[in-house]
Order: structure tokens, then sequence, then C-alpha cells
């Protein structure tokens, strides 16, 4: 049961994966992203990592990709962008893309991945409790620094939009 | 639960190596940045695979940081996409060559 559920989100997953980097269009490319997310929310439900797979829904569905959408619609860039690729890069992207997979395939095929069964462990990632305790024992620090690193990040972001009045936009 | 620590690494693995591709090969700045957010994805999966297969917490921990520097990067790289944007007119790579040469 829980083999024939892994295998359904991973083929939805590797499928929406391949269409983000196959789609033409960028609106469709969005979309695929949003249901390779969902594939991968399945996944860490099937791994008892409830709350990690709402918070993916709820980070990256709700406020990313909605944030790319929007970022797609106010450029309007033209709706079919041609593929426009050029033979060497391609090529050179081909071979890095199996050069990468193949070492990463042998690694995997075999690494001595000797987990113990996963029956026999609890899924401590199910409960709520031990997030808490974490975060605010052992990650406190790192807590800290990522509250100032979205406070760097928006700052930056309002700088960034800010009208500039460079020499490019005062023709 | 019959599904093994090799298959979800494995199909981290190829996530990670499909977004990749699409960093390399694409020419749409958008899209490139969508394929940098599909490496993450799979880079969580993974943490998330081995801190259930092995029964500790640090991995699914390491997953609320992960979300949060994306959610970050995702916040600037498209600020600064759409600052490009706006004085060069353009979003695809090819076409944005002022550092050429």
């Amino acid at each position: 049961m829980g083999s024939l559920l892994f295998q359904l989100f991973a083929l939805l997953t590797v499928t929406a994966a391949v269409g983000v980097v196959a789609n033409r269009n960028a609106v469709n490319a969005a979309m695929c992203l949003l249901l390779c997310l969902v594939g991968v929310a399945g996944l860490f439900v099937q791994l008892d990592a409830y709350l990690l797979a709402f918070l993916l829904l709820l980070v990256y569905a709700g406020a990313i990709v909605a944030l790319f959408l929007f970022i797609i619609m106010l450029l309007d860039v033209p709706g079919r962008s041609a593929w426009n690729l050029r033979k060497l890069p391609t090529l050179a992207g081909l071979v890095a893309f199996a050069l990468l997979l193949a070492g990463l395939g042998s690694l995997v095929a075999r690494g001595q991945l000797r987990a113990p069964n996963p029956n026999a462990t609890e899924g401590v990632g199910a409960a709520l409790k031990p997030y808490a305790y974490q975060l605010f024992t052992t990650y406190l620090l790192p807590v800290q620094v990522m509250g100032f690193l979205l406070l760097v990040a928006m700052l930056g972001v309002i700088v960034l939009s800010r009208k500039v009045d460079g020499p490019e936009d005062a023709k | 639960m019959t599904a093994t620590l090799n298959g979800y690494i494995l199909l981290s693995a190829l996530l990670f190596a499909i977004g990749f591709l699409g960093v390399l090969v694409r020419r749409n700045t958008l899209v490139i940045f969508m394929c940098l957010e599909l490496m993450l994805v799979a880079s969580t999966l993974a943490l998330v695979a081995f801190s259930r297969f092995n029964g500790t917490q640090d991995g699914n921990t390491f997953v609320f940081f992960i979300l949060t520097v994306a959610a970050a990067e995702v916040a600037v790289g498209l600020a600064l996409i759409v600052a490009l944007f706006r004085s060069r007119r353009t979003v695809q790579v090819d076409e944005l060559n002022a550092l050429k040469h």
C-alpha cells in the first residue's frame, strides 16, 4: 500500500518537474511547479511529516508560486517564447545532467544506506512538540539569524523596487 | 511502509538533476528561478526521508530553515528580475549580455 502510494506520488512529482523544464509557457511552468510541490507534500505525508507537508503547501504553493505568477503577469512576457536553444550550451547542459544523474545514481545504488526499519522507529516528525523543542533549544541561534535574514531581505526588496532615477530611466 | 530510503533518495536526486538541467538549458530568467526552487525542494525531500528513516528530528527542523531561505531568496530574486526588466526590457538571459567582453 505504502509502496503504491509512493510510486504514484513519485511519478506525479517527476512528471511535473519535467513539465517545469519542458514547458515553453512560463505560466504553464509555474502550474507544473505547483503540481510538483503537491507531489512532494504527499511524499512528506507518507514520511509522517504532516506539519512540513502543510507548511510546504502554505509557503511554496500559497506564497512563492503565487508570487511567480504575479511577476509573470506583471512583466507580460510574450506568451509562447520560443525555445531558441543554442546547440552547444544545450549539449553541455545535457551532458552535465547525465553526469550528475549517473554520479548520484551510482551513489544511491551502491551506497551503504542501511537505515533501520522505519516501522521500528516511531515517526518523530508526526508530533509538533519535537519541532518546538528543537527550535527553542538547539536551533535558537539559527532561528534568530533567519529572522534577521528575513528583515534584510525585506529591506532589500523595498530598496530594489524603488523607482530609481538612473541614466536609463531618465529618458 | 514499504518504500525504502533508497527510493526516496533516488527520487530526490532525480528531482535535483531535473532542476539542474532546467537551470542550464532554459533561457527565461523566471523559469531558471523556478528550477532553482525545484532543486531546493529536492534537498528538503532528502532531509525529511533521512530524518524519518533514522528516527531523528534534526532533518525535519532543517526544512524550516530551508523554507525560510527559499522564501527570502524568491522575494529578492523576483525584485531583481523586475528591476532588470525595468531597465533592459527583457528577461531572456541571452539578451542580458552587458557584462560580456
